[in-house]
């Protein structure tokens, strides 16, 4: 039996590396789900005491940029799959495009998201001394625009780590180095991407939709 | 010093014994430690960085305690009492006990429990040292700039509006900790799931590793919690959102409840890896296997799961509705029932059992009645009506240090002398080890007994001053901080002494059962030469000889 490169001293065999790789990855989400998950509660606790101004303030988000960012990040996604996909196969220039578009399109949205909170500033809806609001409420909508720069910023963070881990995963992938006996860190990278993915699949309907049918 | 019983001790001198290629001089340099992936050296980086912070946060309990010998506010006033009790608590629950016994035992022992080479993430394994280290300098730094006051809960909205103090610097450095207890976590659970011995299944595991896999699971749901909460608060602090600000709309009771979901689970991340050191001990010094195995392991799992249901019983005076402190005052109390599974598990251990009372043995014991009185004493807290009366008073205080420093700080003390001759190859001086535990013991509780007696009389926490009536139980109390701080003292100077005088372990001091023992002391690089097979149950004492005699009792 020959045995890869890839193997850790500490490991038997290739095949419990990469078990211990996966479960190591599922419990790193799973405290992210704690994470979010603490963001979720106060942001649940908020709009449960201020239905109507949360639903107001919503109203003041641009929901066609947003759908236009959900649908981003769900072909991101595809992408990201496509690239397990071709390191899977050995192929490597295969995978190299994949990475290259899943990182354009997180890229992509991003760069949506800095122009809207551009817009925001613009308006002057971030939280703080300068915050300015036209309707009734404005404490609580200062509260739901709080946790709306809070949980988009702090999901934003997440893109731009995944983009870089994305990045530093192209060297190896330019070498070669993935095939279909290992390809761990390809795999694990995207768990992480569609996790990203998935948070947004919530904050979307909960920032966004939230205040259609109010305006 | 040594007579008959030292006899194959020894011998090992002799033979072979210097010469041997061990973790410790397998490679030398200040690199090869900073830049190790060893489980076992991370252990001992760990072990050093915590001891500094424990006796770091030791100087602010005694300058607390020489406040308190007076009624009036003498030594200092209240702004810089307040920065003591925030400091002595923040130090010793982030940077001494949740790290304590899981990064230093846990890290080394376990990998040796299960038959494996290393844990399954070295590498993550020496980050989470160094990130360990970094939130330490950022808090480090707070101490220095002025040092901070809002009690070790940050409550808002002390900590997020009106605290004049290090807030965020502090609040950094316990969410970059935060991050060091969780890569910790992830990595026992894995290696618990994955690395162990053919053989070795989940209903042989020592009873340490169940107890290391619970706490592991407390970490890693629990502590991005308090992460997102600090977040908060930072948020808060810096952009004026009013989350948890009641004059911006927010809810300071939101705050207690994200704290708490992460903070009292945390009191469990202390204490369950001490009941798994109990359960080693006291199965090696009664020759018996843990009496009630499977129930003693699933305690521990009981445990980290009630743990999660409980947070609301800090809450009882804050305002939330009477129903849910109704139900969490009934949760509160099934805690007791597996906590009690243990205590009475042990019990049954060392009936029949042959005992004998070796240092660790000493700490075991003082564990079980310690744990006992602290664990009694919360029933009375998860009371509502009890608790309202009592709530921030002495009492409380009394109570979470009979379960932090009489349970897990026991523990720890116990650990560290039953492993010590493994971890070092070294002995240290019996007798010295069972004056200082009986010291420790005595001053344990003149230190913090007189503090349930004068909660009970109504004497409240964080005030540096006191009506005159409280002096003389306030003295005991101070007196007893000082034979307390000895029995920390006396330790460091022997086991230190050891290293370079200590009489040759040998692989087996205890003859006691378990992968770790079959090892030489200090184990080789790689911990096992071949992988082990497993072929027993844990604690299988019936077939081995009694213990080992002790130095002083052997000639």
């Amino acid at each position: 039996m020959s045995v890869s490169p890839a193997l850790q001293h500490h490991f038997d065999d290739m095949q419990q590396q990469s078990q211990a790789a996966g479960l190591g990855m599922w419990l790193f989400l799973a405290t992210e789900i704690m994470f979010f998950g603490g963001l979720f509660a106060g942001y649940t606790v908020y709009r449960w005491r201020f239905p109507a101004a949360f639903a107001d303030a919503s109203g003041h988000l641009d929901v066609r940029l947003g759908a236009v960012n959900t649908a981003v990040l769900i072909l991101s996604s595809l992408t990201m799959a496509l690239a397990v996909r071709a390191a899977q196969r050995g192929r490597r220039r295969g995978l190299l495009l994949f990475l290259i578009v899943t990182m354009a399109l997180g890229s992509v949205f991003l760069g949506i998201k800095a122009s809207e909170y551009e817009h925001k500033l613009e308006e002057g809806l971030l939280p703080g001394p300068g915050f300015v609001y036209p309707g009734p409420q404005a404490g609580a909508a200062e509260l739901f625009f709080g946790f709306y720069f809070t949980m988009t910023g702090i999901h934003a963070l997440h893109m731009v780590i995944g983009i870089g881990v994305l990045a530093i995963l192209l060297v190896p992938a330019r070498r070669g180095a993935y095939s279909g006996s290992y390809f761990a860190p390809i795999e694990l990278a995207g768990l992480y991407w569609h996790f990203v993915d998935i948070i947004w699949i919530f904050l979307f309907p909960l920032l966004y939709l939230l205040g259609q049918g109010v305006h | 010093m040594s007579g008959a019983g030292g006899g194959d001790r020894q011998r090992g001198r002799y033979e072979g014994e210097v010469a041997r290629e061990h973790y410790l001089n397998a490679a030398y340099g200040i690199r090869t430690w900073l830049l190790t992936t060893d489980h076992k050296r991370i252990a001992l980086l760990y072990l050093i960085s915590i001891t500094l912070f424990f006796f770091l946060g030791g100087l602010f309990a005694v300058l607390i305690r020489l406040e308190l010998l007076t009624p009036p506010g003498d030594l200092v006033q209240s702004e810089t009492y307040n920065r003591l009790f925030t400091m002595h608590g923040l130090i010793m629950i982030f940077f001494f006990l949740v790290p304590s016994i899981p990064a230093v035992f846990g890290n080394f022992l376990l990998p040796l429990m299960i038959g494996a080479r290393d844990l399954a993430f070295p590498r993550l394994n020496l980050a989470s040292w160094y990130v360990f280290t970094v939130g330490g300098l950022f808090t480090l730094g707070a101490v220095v700039g002025g040092g901070v006051d809002t009690g070790w809960t940050f409550y808002t909205p002390y900590s997020s509006t009106y605290a004049n103090s290090a807030v965020i610097l502090t609040a950094l450095g316990v969410f970059i900790t935060g991050f060091s207890s969780i890569m910790t976590g992830i990595n026992f659970i894995v290696t618990v799931h994955k690395m162990r011995a053919p053989g070795l299944t989940w209903f042989r595991l020592p009873l340490f590793v169940w107890a290391q896999y619970a706490t592991s699971l407390i970490i890693v749901l629990g502590t991005p919690v308090l992460a997102i909460s600090i977040t908060l608060v930072a948020v808060e602090r810096l952009f004026r959102i009013g989350i948890f600000d009641p004059a911006l709309g927010g809810d300071p009771i939101l705050f207690q409840h994200l704290f708490w979901f992460y903070s009292h689970p945390a009191v469990y991340i202390m204490v369950l890896p001490a009941m798994g050191v109990m359960s080693e001990v006291i199965a090696c010094f009664a020759r018996k296997r843990v009496f009630g195995y499977a129930f003693v392991a699933a305690s521990s799992l009981a445990i980290a799961v009630l743990g999660f249901l409980v947070w609301g019983h800090h809450m009882f005076v804050s305002g939330q509705s009477l129903y849910a402190g109704m139900i969490f005052s009934v949760l509160s109390m099934l805690v007791a029932i597996p906590s009690a599974v243990k205590v009475f598990n042990w019990t049954a251990t060392l009936y029949g059992g042959s005992i004998s009372l070796a240092t660790p043995m000493l700490y075991a014991l003082g564990f079980i009645g310690l744990f006992t009185m602290g664990g009694l004493t919360g029933l009375f807290l998860a009371t509502l009506a009890v608790d309202v009366h009592v709530h921030d008073t002495y009492f409380v205080v009394a109570h979470f240090h009979y379960i932090m420093v009489g349970g897990a700080v026991m523990g720890y003390l116990a650990a560290m002398h039953f492993w010590w001759p493994k971890m070092t190859g070294r002995l240290y001086p019996e007798l010295w080890g069972k004056v200082s535990a009986v010291i420790l013991f005595v001053g344990f509780n003149l230190t913090f007994f007189p503090q349930f007696v004068l909660g009970y009389l109504g004497m409240p926490r964080r005030y540096h001053f006191y009506p005159p009536e409280f002096q003389v139980l306030n003295v005991l109390s101070t007196a007893g901080a000082s034979i307390l701080g000895l029995g920390y003292l006396i330790p460091m100077v022997y086991l230190i002494w050891s290293l370079r005088y200590g009489q040759r372990a040998g692989p087996d001091p205890w003859r006691a059962k378990g992968l770790e023992w079959t090892v030489p002391s200090p184990p080789p690089v790689h911990n096992f030469e071949a992988t082990p097979r497993v072929t027993e149950e844990a604690y299988d004492y019936a077939a081995v000889l009694p213990p080992a005699p002790l130095p002083e009792e052997g000639r």
